[in-house]
């Protein structure tokens, strides 16, 4: 039996263009834009001035608190300005323009492919060079890595999980790394392992990608200290809390952490990164980022230096078509859209689908029916109907008793809809306010 | 590349259901108990089903335009089904009059003066079916017996439910031993050969009807099986206490629209709650009072009230019963 989680959640159609198309290593951009804010967390301190010149895996920008993340240069050459662009998320934000020279490393990085299986270094030195490096969540929540791999006193951690999970339709980097670089990331779940000081760990696959079960399993060749498990095919089964739930049967409460339930996740991309931190010196400076969309030419997977404007990776696979609506950036249930193609890659970039006129166009909503097919659908028990229409009445004391913090904008309830209601829209509305509210009422 | 990008928030997809198609979806699921009405009640079927939908739809138009100005909504398939719900729920035999009477209670009471779709506490056309209930009592009850099209829509020969002859018979002292005798077997009620108000008949056709709901996914198993297992299973009980005074389970299962009820009308988007717990009690309470009526009431039948004293109960069950929350009751396995 596939494990899954047992409540709410959908199918969109899986749509996994690129699933067959090997890695491709991107030709270098002119010029990169690498933002200093690309994690979640504190805004960073920018240690480079203009007409600097830099190496790739050179650090720009200075972790600017404990919950923070390093920056580095993903290229070698010359700092053009220091200046504030319209990022993904659609805010303001200062960025580091390079004039790309060249692509001179910096020297400690380790660039002989051979993989090093050997853990050498102390969980403190791991947990050090994660920080050093600027490892981030590469599932797109780009929490710091650090951060996770160090357990806070008083609680206890048993089990590492690393979601390989990649519920997302169109997305397939996850899916390519664990089996291009299966041993790569099985050492990065490793070395996580000795950080965290647990001997076991499960990676969570689903059952759409039986190569990358299959070709993981055969890696590990009977040890036991690592568990491929296959799971049904689901969305969002890749949020932290149902992948935690399929595979050990603990639910996180509400508010909580994974650890309050003795586990640490961690993204397929995050154990490659890892291990390229820890093994070879390698500051997060490249990802593996899917490019993707029905009316692209040739959709495929790309290893992208962080800072590379949208519009080169789309030209990369054929060209923006001229029937373009929209560009998101990640996968369509969660993922953001994009303004411009200007815009960079980022450490959270994990693909950019690419969506005609007709498949970006919203329908006009009606009524709701009171069908209940968005609380049948919400994985985490909510009540999105009753949420939206607290929502738009600014009820926010009664949308708060109703949970709303609780909700994780997976978006099935707006993606289920039949009147097209845009309930995850006055959701998130709702849920702002509502933690806008309390985190004022504890100031006073 | 001259257009604009389009920016708006996740998800940016969509499933391809929406209101139009599950109304739609309902009223091919309603198909097979309309032909079932046609073969055993012939062109008083047609008649009395083209009168019902046709005149709800003018209806919901003509108010939507002319009295509220607002937006024109027929084209989402609701008032066509409200219509042919309304059709299902009276005599084959009922005069064109009294129908055009109900479908004007049914939208305009019942529906529109609540706000329109998605608004309506009850039911629209159980409120239909009600007032018409009460406001022509015999010609509500005077039911044609099945016989195809050999009678003509006004000379149809009448006779009484199944439920009508064991409430009455029963009444007059006989035990339900003498009148099973005289009542169409179960086999026949299963097909539907018998009395009644023209869609409930056929046990078969709305089966079939309600695999194609689960099929879809129109509907979840939750409200029809509540419903008809508390029918049956209060019904068992009455029937083994005292097998001569109470009708079987499956009698009543098959008669009185208690299928109808359970699968169509109960089932009801706008009228019934929201999570599951609350459908599987808002179903047991349907069933228990609608056994409580036809045994202890006046009346031989007893879905539709059963179903609108229900629907009266869905806002409170609504604000009161929750789903379980994730990771409310913590389990550490």
């Amino acid at each position: 039996m596939l494990k899954t989680f047992p409540r709410g959640g959908v199918h969109p159609p899986e749509n996994k263009l690129t699933a067959g198309c090997p890695i491709e290593v991107l030709p270098l951009p002119q010029s990169v834009t690498i933002p200093i804010t690309q994690h979640l967390g504190a805004t960073p301190v920018i240690t480079v001035n203009k007409g600097d010149k830099v190496l790739a895996g050179q650090l720009i920008a200075r972790a600017g608190g404990y919950i923070s993340a390093n920056v580095h240069s993903s290229v070698s050459g010359t700092i053009s300005k220091i200046d504030v662009i319209t990022d993904i998320s659609g805010y303001k934000q200062t960025c580091i323009f390079i004039d790309v020279s060249g692509d001179e490393w910096v020297g400690d990085i380790d660039r002989n492919p051979d993989i090093i299986k050997e853990i050498r270094h102390t969980p403190e030195e791991i947990i050090q060079k994660c920080l050093d490096a600027g490892i981030v969540g590469m599932g797109g929540a780009t929490f710091p890595a650090h951060v996770k791999l160090k357990i806070p006193a008083g609680k206890k951690c048993n089990l590492l999980i690393i979601n390989g999970v990649e519920c997302e339709p169109y997305l397939t980097s996850d899916h390519r790394l664990m089996l291009e670089k299966g041993e790569e990331v099985i050492t990065g779940a490793r070395i996580m392992m000795k950080a965290l000081g647990v001997t076991r760990a499960i990676i969570g696959i689903e059952n759409n990608k039986p190569d990358a079960i299959e070709h993981l399993g055969s890696l590990l060749n009977g040890q036991e200290d690592i568990i491929i498990q296959p799971l049904k095919v689901k969305y969002p089964q890749g949020g932290e809390k149902q992948l935690i739930k399929a595979l050990t049967g603990r639910e996180v409460p509400p508010g909580g952490l994974p650890i309050d339930v003795g586990v640490i996740v961690h993204n397929a991309g995050t154990a490659f990164a890892v291990y390229e931190a820890v093994q070879k010196n390698k500051p997060l400076f490249e990802r593996v980022v899917t490019v993707t969309g029905n009316s692209l030419k040739k959709p495929g997977n790309f290893l992208v230096r962080i800072g590379t404007p949208v519009v080169k990776l789309i030209e990369a696979a054929g060209g923006l078509p001229e029937n373009t609506g929209k560009i998101i950036s990640g996968g369509p249930m969660m993922g953001k859209a994009l303004s411009n193609t200007q815009i960079p890659v980022v450490k959270g970039t994990s693909g950019i689908v690419v969506f005609s006129e007709k498949e970006s166009a919203r329908i006009p909503y009606g009524p709701c029916i009171r069908c209940s097919k968005c609380v049948s659908v919400c994985p985490m028990g909510l009540e999105p109907y009753l949420l939206m229409a607290l929502s738009e009445k600014e009820l926010y004391e009664r949308i708060r008793n109703e949970r709303v913090t609780d909700c994780m904008e997976c978006g099935s309830c707006s993606f289920v809809c039949p009147a097209h209601r845009p309930l995850l829209d006055y959701i998130r509305l709702g849920k702002s306010t509502v933690i806008k509210m309390m985190r004022e009422k504890s100031m006073k | 590349m001259n257009n604009l990008l389009k920016v708006s928030p996740s998800p940016h997809i969509h499933a391809r259901d929406d209101t139009k198609k599950l109304m739609s979806g309902v009223i091919i699921a309603l198909i097979p108990a309309f032909i079932a009405s046609v073969y055993y009640f012939g062109w008083g079927a047609v008649i009395v089903t083209l009168t019902s939908v046709l005149s709800c739809v003018f209806f919901e138009y003509v108010i939507q335009k002319y009295l509220i100005r607002g937006p024109v909504t027929v084209t989402d398939w609701s008032a066509v089904v409200t219509g042919l719900l309304l059709a299902f729920n009276v005599p084959s035999n009922l005069p064109v009059y009294i129908i055009i009477i109900g479908s004007l209670v049914a939208i305009g009471v019942g529906k529109m003066s609540f706000g329109g779709l998605g608004n309506n506490p009850f039911n629209p056309a159980l409120v239909g079916r009600v007032f018409l209930l009460i406001s022509f009592p015999v010609r509500m009850t005077t039911w044609p017996v099945p016989s195809g099209f050999k009678t003509g829509y006004a000379d149809a020969v009448t006779g009484a439910t199944p439920l009508g002859i064991v409430k009455e018979g029963l009444r007059n002292g006989e035990t339900i031993h003498q009148l099973m005798a005289q009542v169409p077997d179960h086999m026949q009620m299963f097909y539907g050969h018998m009395g009644g108000s023209m869609g409930e008949v056929s046990a078969v056709a709305l089966l079939l009807g309600f695999a194609y709901l689960l099929i879809r996914k129109i509907i979840t198993w939750h409200i029809p099986v509540a419903v008809t297992g508390s029918v049956v299973i209060f019904t068992l009980i009455l029937w083994l206490i005292n097998p001569e005074k109470n009708s079987d389970p499956l009698f009543h299962l098959l008669t009185g629209g208690v299928l109808l009820g359970a699968i169509f009308m109960a089932t009801d988007y706008v009228t019934s709650p929201m999570v599951p717990k609350a459908m599987l009690i808002y179903g047991a309470g349907i069933g228990i009072i609608t056994v409580i009526i036809r045994v202890y009431g006046s009346y031989p039948e007893g879905v539709s009230f059963a179903i609108l004293i229900m629907n009266a109960f869905v806002p409170l069950m609504n604000a009161y019963i929750k789903p379980r929350r994730f990771g409310e009751e913590v389990k550490n396995g």
